[in-house]
């Protein structure tokens, strides 16, 4: 958190030291070998092909570089090169109006929707969830187990039930898509938030006690800022699960849009470069959530006086 | 407090109900048994104790005596298993749905997301007093126990000692006419100790408060004390009560007269005699 205010003394002996202490010289090294290791995966990978190509149109004897560079240039390559990638992503969204059906932002933006249903409904019913097992020792007995057997059942399985169900009562578009959100995200706040509200330490607890404090009143000043940390840290898992579960919900139902169906749509004509830049798009999406979260947890902590 | 204080004057608490008029704790036979996996645990046994109003007695002995035991059950945060017991005329979980008493716990318990302000105001948010009356016991309060200016400073912000300062100035926001406390000082260095001693004597000289307190420090028992009981452990019972006769006014250098080394002495004594009776 603070690797810029204290240099290290080792600066003065090793002249690199300085350039690995700080956050962005390990992610710089972290993104380029990722990037190393891409290019040369699609090379490999794109070799057999490309060798076909070049016997098919009668080429022998192609200069190395210009191999390499040909691996890299297919149009339906079994791994895109990452410039492949940025290029379509740069096509499908700054250059492509944004009600095109082609436009990754729109499809990003319906996925962007049932994900953010789907996680406010999911982390309100895991706090309910969280403070009525707290609460009451039955509810805690029944219900706990339940809520993790919930977890235990693939998701890939579960998804096209619900949706096929919800429509068999008429209930399609956003939601059938959130309640997989949903389904995915109440687990962590849930659990995250039993354990928060449980967190206080038995003095806190007996003060609350010597205080005559209803059960509200321990609730509202004791136990609820206690759970906070604990909320946030599972908020960001249940972020980046809701996206999971948004994304898994369009790809059984033959969804026209959304990043899952550019996904599947991808696969069934073989557009390895669309899958990919959907697969990135929602990496960048779900980072981007927690990373929100991430900074909504810090002001709350410093308003709480909590961040030091 | 002070209709209390001016009913003794004139003599009207003779016609209430209890026989010692100005009797706050009344404890007898009271014994009390953990069941643990071990089998029963003779934490407190046949304990009689009677504490009036303007006392200030401190529990003495070896760790494992029953000492914080007994103080949690007048807080009503323990339930004595046999005999009986009264603070302020009534049950120990009345008392404290009457707020009748402030506790101080060994470690100062605060709340880390309130500033030191919000925690003491944290006992009067829950009585549900008017904002102007938080405000006016927060200042009074935290005047009294030296922490003015540090209202709105976090807890960790402050030294251990200040922080437990903080947690006495929250137990007498409530006001209550009895303070019980639990080895307040226990973890601070010895010149913050007696710093905190000689301010907690010049309150209780002040107000007239009855103080029950739990330490393990004989010097710190006979400095505060009008009345010492010494408890031992195995099972945990009284061993001692001395009643003290230093003058209620004290300072620092009362340590080194001869009175007060005579019941340092005699506390001593006590405290050896329980441990005796190990193996």
């Amino acid at each position: 958190m603070t690797d810029t205010t204290l240099p290290s003394p080792r600066n003065n002996l090793n002249p690199f030291a300085g350039l690995m202490s700080g956050t962005v010289g390990p992610v710089t090294v972290v993104v380029l070998s990722i990037l190393a290791i891409w290019y040369i995966s699609a090379a490999v990978l794109n070799t057999p092909f490309q060798q076909e190509m070049y016997e098919r149109a009668g080429q022998e004897h192609v200069q190395f570089t210009r191999f390499i560079a040909d691996t890299w240039a297919q149009e339906r390559p079994v791994l895109p090169a990452p410039h492949q990638v940025i290029v379509e992503i740069w096509n499908t969204t700054v250059e492509k109006k944004i009600t095109s059906k082609r436009s990754l932002i729109y499809h990003s933006s319906i996925t962007l929707s049932s994900t953010l249903l789907g996680f406010l409904i999911g982390t309100s019913l895991g706090i309910l969830l969280a403070v009525g097992i707290v609460h009451s020792r039955v509810l805690d007995k029944s219900l706990m187990p339940w809520i993790i057997s919930s977890q235990t059942i693939p998701i890939l399985a579960i998804a096209p039930m619900i949706i096929v169900v919800l429509n068999a009562v008429g209930i399609s578009g956003l939601l059938p898509k959130a309640m997989i959100s949903t389904y995915l995200s109440f687990f962590p706040v849930a659990v995250g938030m039993v354990k928060g509200l449980r967190s206080p330490e038995i003095i806190h607890m007996d003060l609350m006690h010597t205080y005559s404090a209803s059960r509200f009143q321990a609730f509202w000043k004791l136990r609820l800022p206690y759970a906070v940390p604990f909320l946030f840290t599972s908020m960001k898992i249940g972020m980046a699960a809701s996206l999971v579960g948004a994304i898994v919900g369009e790809l059984p139902t033959g969804a026209v849009a959304g990043l899952g169906a550019r996904l599947l749509a991808g696969s069934y004509y073989g557009q390895t470069i669309q899958i990919w830049s959907a697969l990135i798009v929602a990496a960048f999406l779900a980072g981007s959530l927690v990373a929100l979260i991430g900074i909504l947890e810090k002001i709350a902590l410093k308003r709480m006086g909590m961040a030091r | 407090m002070t209709a209390l204080a001016s009913a003794k004057d004139t003599g009207m608490v003779e016609t209430t109900i209890s026989a010692s008029p100005n009797r706050v704790i009344d404890i007898d036979n009271l014994s009390l048994t953990f069941q643990t996996n071990d089998g029963p645990v003779h934490a407190l046994s046949d304990i009689d104790l009677k504490i009036d109003e303007g006392d200030f007695v401190s529990f003495i002995g070896p760790s494992g005596c029953g000492k914080t035991t007994l103080l949690r059950v007048i807080a009503d945060l323990e339930q004595p298993t046999a005999g009986s017991i009264t603070v302020n005329g009534v049950s120990p979980q009345e008392a404290r749905l009457n707020r009748a008493y402030g506790y101080v716990f060994q470690a100062a318990a605060l709340y880390p997301w309130r500033t030191i302000a919000k925690n003491v105001a944290l006992p009067l948010e829950i009585m549900g007093l008017s904002r102007a009356e938080q405000k006016e016991r927060i200042a009074r309060n935290m005047e009294l126990v030296n922490l003015a200016g540090f209202e709105k400073k976090y807890p960790w912000q402050l030294s251990g000692g200040m922080q437990q300062r903080a947690s006495i100035a929250r137990a007498l926001a409530v006001e209550p006419d009895l303070l019980l406390m639990d080895e307040p000082f226990g973890a601070l260095d010895e010149i913050v100790r007696d710093h905190l001693n000689e301010q907690l004597l010049q309150l209780w000289a002040k107000t007239n408060k009855t103080v029950v307190f739990v330490t393990h420090s004989i010097p710190e028992a006979v400095f505060l004390s009008s009345k010492i009981v010494v408890l031992c452990p195995r099972p945990g019972r009284i061993y001692d009560v001395i009643e003290s006769n230093l003058p209620r006014e004290r300072n620092l250098d009362i340590r080194e007269s001869p009175e007060f080394l005579k019941i340092a002495h005699r506390v001593r004594d006590g405290l050896r005699a329980g441990h005796s009776y190990e193996d």
